[in-house]
């Protein structure tokens, strides 16, 4: 758990108490979430682990607004989360949330630098694309359409098209997952540079028990409960992990 | 016993339970496709069974002759006609009419119904009352065509005048007859039920009116089975000459007969081409739609072959849920059909006098309609289900590599700077998938021009009314005379109220033969510098009448096989009959009917006689048309007359009505054809690109600019189809109007603007309600769902 004396320093970007997930299957309910407390502060980099099917996905789809949680209460600077309308929700994810996904999920009939646009053509506050595309190693690729580019490459383009807006938050599940680790390597220090340079608040999910050397701070899910919270004394830097 | 349903069977309900909507909507298009073809096909075999059926109860003769007068021994003379089975004699007459109540003139065919004996040919039918006595002067039944239009029931009375003395006739009985299942008068093109009626009388009675007691002066026969009937009729014109015989004919060229096969006929063109043309289309849609489906389904196949079904597996399991739609389709569309079909012949029996309808059904019809969706389907099926099955299963399972795109040629011509990301990738993807955007453009497309076929009707229908009725005749009012008269005589009706122009013709009975082709038709002379009857060249410009030459509507002259300069024998049947060669002076276009004309100086010239004529065509001031009417029939010399509005208003209630309703059923069907295509390329394009807007809606784009995407691309696409399928439809309308060409008619090719928007509109409201149901879709998208799967 985070001392007294952090929350004081650091502002508190995310703030989870209670939240229950459950999927109501008819005769069977699943409880994906049981109550999980969780604070997120500024300029923080946390990676959560945990066994598959342990709610880790759920929770980050929760603080990004794409899912609503059954019970507690999530909110994120002043805004409740959880009682936000579908309206506010899209405002949220539009300006403040950036996302990357194991999947890429970028849009096929886009070339790398309109992928991006698609974001930066809505945000209040963006970084032209080309500074985006330069930030994750790009820069000679923008014209290319995602099927002219390697799985690493579309994930980065993924990364600079989340980070494009400029966004409080980057949630990412599993940004490494269709990786292998030299491409995976890469993608991970786009997204520490930009949490770096940027100060975003970033959490990612990963099975990968030694990207958490990365992170500021390791929360383990079990069985949609956090298990175990751990602070890194010593951050690796990407270049020093291998896996 | 009941068994557990196989996993992959119950894939089979999940998926279709899945797409619902889609599932029903290609269901409404099979079985509007069906529904065309089942009624049409149960209406046309209704309308024939009914027919043989009465024909046969009925015993309808299979020749008929009428003359002048011989004594009855002669029918004896027939009756040893080798070939001949039954020869029945009667009398026969026209007479006008008077009722009580009934301005307009009133024509009637008055016959004998045999005494003694029940009458052995052309039996009646009686609906109501009882046949005239025998004996009595005084009492008819009447035709229930002529009796419905005038609501008489037993027990009514008219006047006729019998061989020129007015008589009371008393109304016995409402019969129907074989022989006049379509009543028509002779010589005219479209019925007029008030108009022209037939009645029956007691043979003694009519004789002794009419001077024939022992005498007759009109037959009927039956063949034997596979009589030389060309011979037959050359031996009874040979023995009913010296009788004034006016030329044997056999049941081909019988009025009514005639009439009914020609509607047959139409009716049976258009149930071949209508539904020929909506199962078509409905099979080419259903070929996109469910390949398109299918396809979607390529991780789907490719697990299902890893798991070890062979591609057969698979492809029958496929073929499984298209049956299942398929079936929903025919069912649904028989059903339709029947209900249409019995619609359809009810409103034939208006016109067709049939004492019953016999509606059948014939299983082959309900199975030629399985058989040909079935087959549409299963081609639609092989071919995707080929594809999807192609691939290696680990390739199909792996996240398909990302589709590749170019920069658009829109965007190539230097509009990218005005382009939105949006605008973009709607246009990138409609450029990526020619063939997919193709396919829909052209269902869409077929959509609108089934819908211009169906309204095309409707236009053809206002052009032929207005060719015929405003430029072709102009008269008001028609006369036919008694018997051919003077040229001077009958301009004396000029000096009746009310008239204007009078032009007088004549007509003569013929024959004419070119090579081996030959036609029955009345030879019309007319005045030359006529303006009541025109002649109108291709371009529907009036031309004057050759000094010389025959002219020949474009339809007889197609049937003759003749041209503008070839020469035709002209068989008179009337007088001395002679045999002439006359040469074709011009084709002229007409729709309605099917006529030959000549000068009436030439006419007369030819036929060596002088200048008689056989009735006249007169302009009548609009006010004074009743006070016309009935000085005209006041005249003894005249045998009738017509209204032209009167026989525009019977053409639109009869010909143009039976038109109108087949192509309103059609226009129906084709509205829901319409709707069913645009709303499955909605669907689909929904489907295909559900999560590529599922990851935009993440990435906090609005439930608006997501649908515009999906919308804009919807939108051009039905843009795109809407000029299109104008083209096919004129094609479609062009291949009916040459196709539809029978003696009563022949359908101008023209399509109007109103039928134009109308198409096009339905095709917009479609698009939209598809784009708001899409909307609405779009509105539940599952986020998360897309970023779980890998496309
Ligand atoms: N749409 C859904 N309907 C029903 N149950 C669901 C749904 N989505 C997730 N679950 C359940 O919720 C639980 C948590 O799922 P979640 O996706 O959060 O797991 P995870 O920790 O991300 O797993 P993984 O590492 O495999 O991605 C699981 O038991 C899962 O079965
Ligand atoms: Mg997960």
């Amino acid at each position: 758990m985070p001392s007294p004396s952090c929350t004081t320093e650091r502002d508190l970007v995310f703030r989870a108490r209670g939240v229950t997930k459950v999927y109501d299957m008819g005769e069977v309910q699943v409880h994906a979430l049981r109550g999980v407390d969780l604070d997120l502060f500024a300029g923080e980099l946390v990676v959560l682990l945990g066994p598959s099917g342990s709610g880790k996905s759920t929770l980050l789809n929760i603080l990004g607004g794409l899912d609503t949680a059954s019970e507690g209460e999530v909110s994120y600077h002043d805004r409740i989360l959880t009682s936000a309308s579908e309206r506010e929700l899209t405002e949220y994810r539009r300006v403040h949330v950036g996302f990357v996904f194991q999947f890429y999920n970028l849009i096929p009939s886009l070339t790398a630098r309109e992928n991006v646009a698609i974001v930066t053509e809505i945000a209040p506050d963006p970084m032209t694309p080309e500074e985006s595309l330069e930030l994750v190693g790009l820069g000679d690729r923008m014209d290319h359409f995602p099927a002219q580019l390697s799985g690493g490459q579309q994930q980065r383009v993924a990364i600079a098209r989340a980070i494009a807006k400029r966004p409080a938050v980057l949630l990412c599940d599993e940004p490494t997952g269709a990786l292998d680790s030299t491409t995976g390597i890469l993608v991970l220090e786009a997204l520490e540079r930009v949490n770096r340079e940027l100060g975003t608040t970033t959490a990612i999910i990963t099975h990968n028990a030694d990207i958490a050397a990365m992170a500021d701070r390791v929360v383990r899910l079990v069985d949609g409960r956090i298990a175990e919270t751990t602070t890194n004394t010593h951050k690796k830097a990407p270049q020093e992990l291998h896996w | 016993m009941m068994r557990r349903m196989k996993a992959i069977d119950k894939k089979i309900f999940r998926n279709l339970w899945e797409m619902k909507g889609q599932a029903l909507a290609i269901a409404l298009v099979i079985a509007s496709g069906i529904a065309t073809f089942v009624m049409s096909l149960s209406t046309l075999d209704s309308l024939q069974t009914t027919r043989a059926s009465f024909y046969s109860d009925y015993r309808f003769g299979d020749g008929f002759a009428s003359l002048k007068r011989a004594p009855n021994r002669i029918a004896s003379q027939v009756e040893a006609i080798d070939g001949i089975d039954t020869v029945e004699t009667r009398v026969a007459a026209f007479v006008n009419l008077e009722i009580v109540g009934y301005e307009r003139p009133v024509t009637a065919k008055l016959l004998s119904v045999p005494e003694g004996a029940p009458a052995q040919l052309n039996k009646l039918y009686l609906r109501i009352g009882s046949l005239p006595d025998p004996a009595r002067e005084d009492q008819v039944a009447v035709s229930e065509a002529f009796a419905d239009a005038h609501r008489f029931v037993p027990g009514d009375t008219l006047f006729a005048m019998i061989n020129g003395r007015r008589k009371e006739l008393t109304i016995v009985g409402i019969v129907l007859s074989p022989e006049f299942v379509y009543q028509i008068a002779p010589g005219s093109m479209i019925p007029d039920f008030a108009a022209y009626g037939i009645l029956w009388m007691g043979e003694a009675a009519l004789s002794k009116a009419y001077d024939l007691s022992g005498a007759f002066n009109d037959l009927s026969f039956t063949l034997v089975p596979r009589a030389a009937s060309a011979d037959i009729i050359d031996r009874v014109d040979t023995i009913l000459e010296p009788y004034g015989g006016q030329g044997a004919y056999l049941r081909e060229d019988q009025l009514s007969h005639r009439f009914l096969s020609e509607e047959f006929r139409q009716l049976r063109q258009m149930s071949i081409m209508f539904p020929m043309m909506f199962l078509g289309v409905a099979a080419f849609l259903l070929n996109v739609v469910i390949s398109r489906l299918i396809q979607m389904q390529r991780e789907q196949i490719a697990a299902l072959k890893a798991f070890g079904y062979s591609n057969l597996a698979v492809g029958l399991h496929y073929l499984k849920l298209v049956l299942v739609i398929v079936l929903l389709g025919v069912i649904g569309g028989t059903l339709l059909g029947m209900e249409f079909g019995q619609a359809m012949s009810n409103m034939y029996m208006r016109f067709y006098k049939f004492p019953y309808l016999d509606y059948v059904l014939r299983p082959i019809v309900v199975l030629g309609a399985i058989l040909i969706s079935s087959v549409a389907a299963v081609l639609g099926n092989v071919y995707a289900v080929r594809q999807a099955a192609s691939l290696p299963p680990a390739e199909a399972m792996r996240p398909a590599p990302p589709a590749n795109y170019r920069v658009s040629i829109v965007e190539r011509l230097g509009l990218r700077r005005f382009l939105t990301q949006p605008t973009r990738m709607v246009i990138r993807h409609i450029e990526r998938t020619p063939v997919k955007s193709g396919l829909t453009v052209l269902g869409i497309a077929f959509g609108c021009a089934i819908l211009i076929l169906g309204l095309f009707f409707n236009d053809a229908m206002a052009v032929l009314v207005d060719v015929q009725f405003f430029q072709t005749q102009r008269e008001d009012v028609s006369v036919t005379l008694v018997e051919p008269t003077s040229y001077r005589a009958a301009h004396e009706l000029r000096s009746l109220p009310g008239v204007g122009r009078v032009e007088v013709y004549r007509t003569v009975p013929s024959r004419l033969r070119f090579q081996q082709r030959e036609y029955r038709v009345a030879i019309q002379g007319i005045e030359a510098g006529g303006d009541l009857l025109r002649l109108l060249d291709d371009d529907l410009n009036p031309v004057p009448i050759p000094e010389d030459g025959i002219v020949l509507t474009d339809h007889l002259a197609k049937i003759l096989g003749c041209r503008p300069g070839d020469s035709v024998t002209v068989e008179v049947l009337d007088g001395h009959r002679p045999v002439l060669t006359v040469p074709v002076a011009r084709v002229i276009k007409q729709f309605v009917g099917v006529t030959a004309t000549m000068d009436l100086n030439a006419l007369s010239r030819l036929l060596g006689q002088g200048s008689a004529v056989t009735g006249a065509y007169l302009s009548v001031d609009a006010n004074a048309e009743a006070e016309t009417l009935s000085a005209l029939q006041a005249r003894p010399r005249v045998a009738g007359t017509a209204a032209l509005r009167s026989q525009m208003q019977n053409f639109l209630s009869t010909v143009g009505n039976q038109m109108l309703t087949f192509a309103f059923f059609n226009t129906l069907l084709a509205v829901s054809i319409a709707f069913g295509v645009v709303y499955n390329s909605a669907r689909i394009s929904l489907s295909e690109q559900s999560r590529e807007l599922a990851s935009l809606r993440v990435l906090g784009l609005t439930r608006g600019e997501i649908s515009y995407i999906l919308l804009a691309e919807l939108g051009i696409l039905t843009l795109i189809a809407i000029p299109v399928g104008w083209l096919i439809g004129l094609g479609l309308c062009a291949f009916v109007a040459t196709g539809m060409q029978t003696d009563l008619f022949r359908i101008p090719f023209v399509v109007s603007s109103f039928t134009f928007t109308f198409a096009a509109v339905v095709i917009l409201v479609s698009a939209v309600v598809s784009g708001v149901v899409v909307r609405r879709k779009l509105d539940d998208l599952d986020l998360i769902e897309a970023l779980k799967t890998p496309e």
